[in-house]
């Protein structure tokens, strides 16, 4: 294969642990109660458009987007509402939620349920568009911003590839990863699909030299089709995010603090992807998605088709349950994850995975001085000074940690992660990241 | 209850610690030459320069800052060994310990410890030293090896003592080529210096390890020696009968510990590729600048010291390249 690409500043290989690369997804029983979010996606919640007591069906409309960058939320389960109320998900709050009491299965008569591949688009640019909408696509690799916003180049911008992202670069992931072996053929009629919605001839898709069976699998159904490219790449850490994959596919660098579209590329995940075949050619809306979930003590580590608002508790369950020695529960993967707080957390749009540490792996380290390795700043992807915005940020010099460009990190948390001081950089990134965004939208303001 | 923090939820192996020792055995093969030139003087200048280092580390941090305890984290002991390393064999013991009190207690503590100091701490206390006691300073034990039997120590000068006398007092290189040893003892070390100078293979063995164990970053002690061989080599070749040749200054002198082993330091050299060559580069410059037309004979701790002092300037001028700038117009790695 030659030399692999990959991006080109920083970077790191953490132990890759995917433990549950080999096993096929299985499908997760459907809860006694749903409990669905109603902030799923980056931007505004939806608003809910079901009541207490409503009867709903699998698919149905409950809540609607409430402003652009906004979803639909359609009931992932068949039965009555319960209440709307608030619930703690993945954030660890309180939040508003439509808890839904599950009775029997029963789906919207608009889906096609069958199997069979639907390899034909029938629909204009316009209508997959708006099909995905009213789906209420988001990014599936854990950003979740609203997938038809970015099918809509802002004026005077024109994409001219789209990138399928399916590095899947965090360690023990494995959910994009089955995708591309058990749905392949539709992840390809998705990515055409989103071809056709941006009007792009060429389409890439990027996947890490640590999933060849993957590679070898869509560059096969690809053969015959010079419009879409697979490019193998070098394993390392954060290829997924956008701006990496973008310079790893195309060695184009997109521009501080602008979005991928600038350098003509619009990115989305494989999942996405296999979600947009779906919403367009099988008229079914987003309501469950795979989840991996893994861990070095689980006994069965396993790739999971889970409804929207199951608690993550099933999904546990049916990886053959908590180990007794557990001291944190992630969603999402071991670098950019989230803890939760309770088992009783639902999956929603974003959940890629749920990893299950050990008691001995959840405590950080003790932080000792910085010993200025420079370290932190050779592993950064996006060329920043980690020890420095860190310091600044704890010192409350937020003038400094802008100028230096503190709202270019992208949170992949490699510095921390390489720190031989265990200093807990990231923490003090996204507190200033925080503060400077308000400095900044304050300012803009007046 | 789960434990709850931000991510990343999972780090390498990297430590201070690790860091730290891995300089430690970097330093054993240059110090295994020393002891088979010098002798028992190396074990005792060893010892106490690095117990020492040790004892003021841990009387400071609990009975002054009465803060933590870190004296095993590694960073005194690479400061001992260091200052031990760049001082002659024969140097009295109490000096050695007053070496080490300004090394820990002047030049790391006082600035806030490990990672807030601005000068190298062994270097300050070499400097401190010299100017301090010249005379024992500047008198350094003939190599002599350990399988010739323990008999007293002779003392003598360095070569970089000889040439620069000789060519104050007017004599050419060829005349002084007899009393100088051969690029073959230079190598191994069979010359008189500092304890842990002298041997040029040991040192770049050891400088080797740090590179592949990514301790340190090729750039600052290539960087030092190219400037140094070419600065060095165009005077040679302008006047090849009063300067010495280009390789007489590489092998020489502290220049392959200094370039190694104390430019490198983490804590006081700069943070992005392009402010470490220039780093690199203005040690060279001086260095060759002292040697030939300064006081002394020997001019890598003064170049390297002062380089130090400029690394805060040569950090902001000098950012890493941002990923989506133009490039081309930002320096730096
Ligand atoms: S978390 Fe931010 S600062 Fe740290 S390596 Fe990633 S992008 Fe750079
Ligand atoms: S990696 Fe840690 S110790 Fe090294 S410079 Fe960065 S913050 Fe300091």
């Amino acid at each position: 294969m030659g030399i692999l690409k990959t991006f080109a500043l920083g970077g790191i290989h953490p132990a890759e642990n995917k433990l549950s690369a080999s096993i096929p997804i299985e499908i997760v029983p459907i809860p006694q109660q749903a409990i669905v979010p109603l902030g799923q996606n980056l931007g505004a919640p939806s608003r809910p458009v079901v009541q207490r007591g409503d009867k709903v069906k699998v698919g149905q409309l409950i809540a609607e987007a409430s402003g652009f960058i906004s979803t639909n939320i359609h009931s992932p389960v068949s039965g009555s509402v319960l209440k709307i109320d608030g619930a703690i998900d993945s954030t660890g709050f309180k939040r508003p939620c439509i808890i839904i009491n599950v009775e029997g299965d029963e789906w919207d008569e608009q889906i096609d349920r069958s199997d069979d591949l639907v390899k034909e688009i029938n629909f204009s640019a316009e209508e997959i568009i708006d099909k995905i909408k009213q789906a209420g696509l988001v990014g599936m690799g854990g950003a979740t911003f609203p997938t038809y916003v970015k099918l809509m180049p802002p004026p005077g911008k024109k994409a001219e590839y789209l990138i399928i992202n399916g590095v899947e670069c965090e360690p023990y992931l494995t959910s994009d990863h089955r995708l591309m072996l058990e749905k392949g053929q539709e992840v390809i009629v998705g990515t055409k699909i989103l071809m056709k919605a941006l009007k792009v001839e060429k389409a890439f898709i990027g996947i890490e030299n640590n999933k060849p069976d993957a590679i070898n699998h869509l560059t096969e159904l690809t053969k015959s089709d010079k419009s879409i490219l697979v490019i193998p790449l070098k394993v390392q850490y954060p290829q997924g995010g956008e701006k990496q994959l973008i310079k790893a596919a195309l060695n184009r660098e997109v521009p501080s603090g602008k979005l991928p579209i600038e350098v003509g590329c619009v990115v989305q995940n494989v999942g996405t992807a296999f979600a947009a075949y779906e919403a367009v050619q099988k008229n079914k809306p987003l309501i469950e998605r795979v989840v991996t979930v893994t861990g070095k003590s689980v006994k069965k580590p396993s790739n999971l088709l889970a409804r929207i608002g199951t608690p993550i508790r099933e999904l546990i369950d049916a990886a053959e349950g908590l180990p007794e020695n557990t001291g944190k529960i992630i969603g999402g993967g071991p670098m950019m994850g989230k803890a939760v707080t309770s088992l009783d957390v639902p999956v929603v749009k974003g959940s890629s995975g749920i990893l299950i540490m050990k008691e001995d792996e959840s405590s950080r380290k003790t932080e000792s001085a910085c010993i200025r390795c420079s370290k932190c700043t050779t592993v950064c992807p996006m060329g920043l000074e980690p020890y420095l915005l860190s310091k600044a940020a704890k010192l409350g010099k937020y003038d400094i940690a802008e100028t230096e460009m503190i709202m270019d990190c992208i949170e992949c948390g490699s510095c921390q992660y390489t720190c031989p001081a265990s200093i807990p950089l990231l923490d003090y990134l996204r507190l200033g990241k925080g503060k400077v965004g308000n400095i900044i939208r304050n300012r803009n303001k007046k | 209850m789960f434990t709850i923090s931000g991510s990343p939820h999972i780090h390498g192996d990297e430590s201070t610690k690790k860091i730290m020792y891995g300089v430690v055995y970097a330093m054993i093969p240059a110090m295994l030459v020393s002891i088979y030139f010098f002798g028992l003087g190396a074990v005792r200048v060893l010892l106490i320069a690095s117990i020492s280092c040790l004892f003021f580390e841990w009387v400071i941090q609990k009975y002054l800052i009465k803060g933590p305890v870190t004296i095993f984290d590694g960073s005194a002991l690479v400061t001992g060994m260091l200052l031990a390393f760049n001082v002659p064999t024969n140097l009295p013991s109490w000096m050695i310990i007053i070496g080490a009190l300004v090394a820990i207690g002047m030049a790391k503590m006082s600035f806030g410890g490990l990672g807030k100091n601005i000068f190298n701490p062994a270097l300050v206390a070499r400097v401190f030293l010299l100017i301090s006691f010249p005379v024992q300073m500047t008198s350094w034990p003939k190599p002599r090896a350990i399988t010739e039997g323990i008999a007293d120590v002779i003392t003598g000068p360095t070569p970089l003592s000889v040439v620069k006398e000789g060519l104050d007092a007017g004599k050419t290189m060829s005349e002084l080529q007899e009393s100088l040893p051969t690029y073959m003892d230079y190598l191994i070390g069979q010359m008189g210096g500092s304890m842990g100078e002298i041997s040029a293979i040991a040192l770049i063995l050891g400088g080797l390890y740090m590179i592949w164990k990514k301790i340190i970053t090729w750039e600052i002690p290539v960087s030092i020696l190219i400037t140094v061989f070419v600065f060095s080599g165009v005077l040679w070749f302008i006047d090849p009968q009063y300067n010495a040749d280009p390789a007489f200054h590489l092998l020489t002198g502290g220049l392959m510990l200094g370039a190694i082993y104390m430019a490198t330091d983490m804590v006081s050299s700069p943070m992005t590729r392009g402010g470490q060559l220039l780093y690199g580069f203005g040690i060279g410059l001086l260095t060759i600048l002292i040697r030939i037309w300064g006081a002394y004979p020997e001019g890598v701790s003064f170049a390297i010291l002062l380089m130090n002092a400029a690394v805060p300037l040569i950090n902001s001028g000098f950012k890493p390249r941002r990923f989506g700038a133009k490039p081309g117009i930002e320096l730096g790695s």
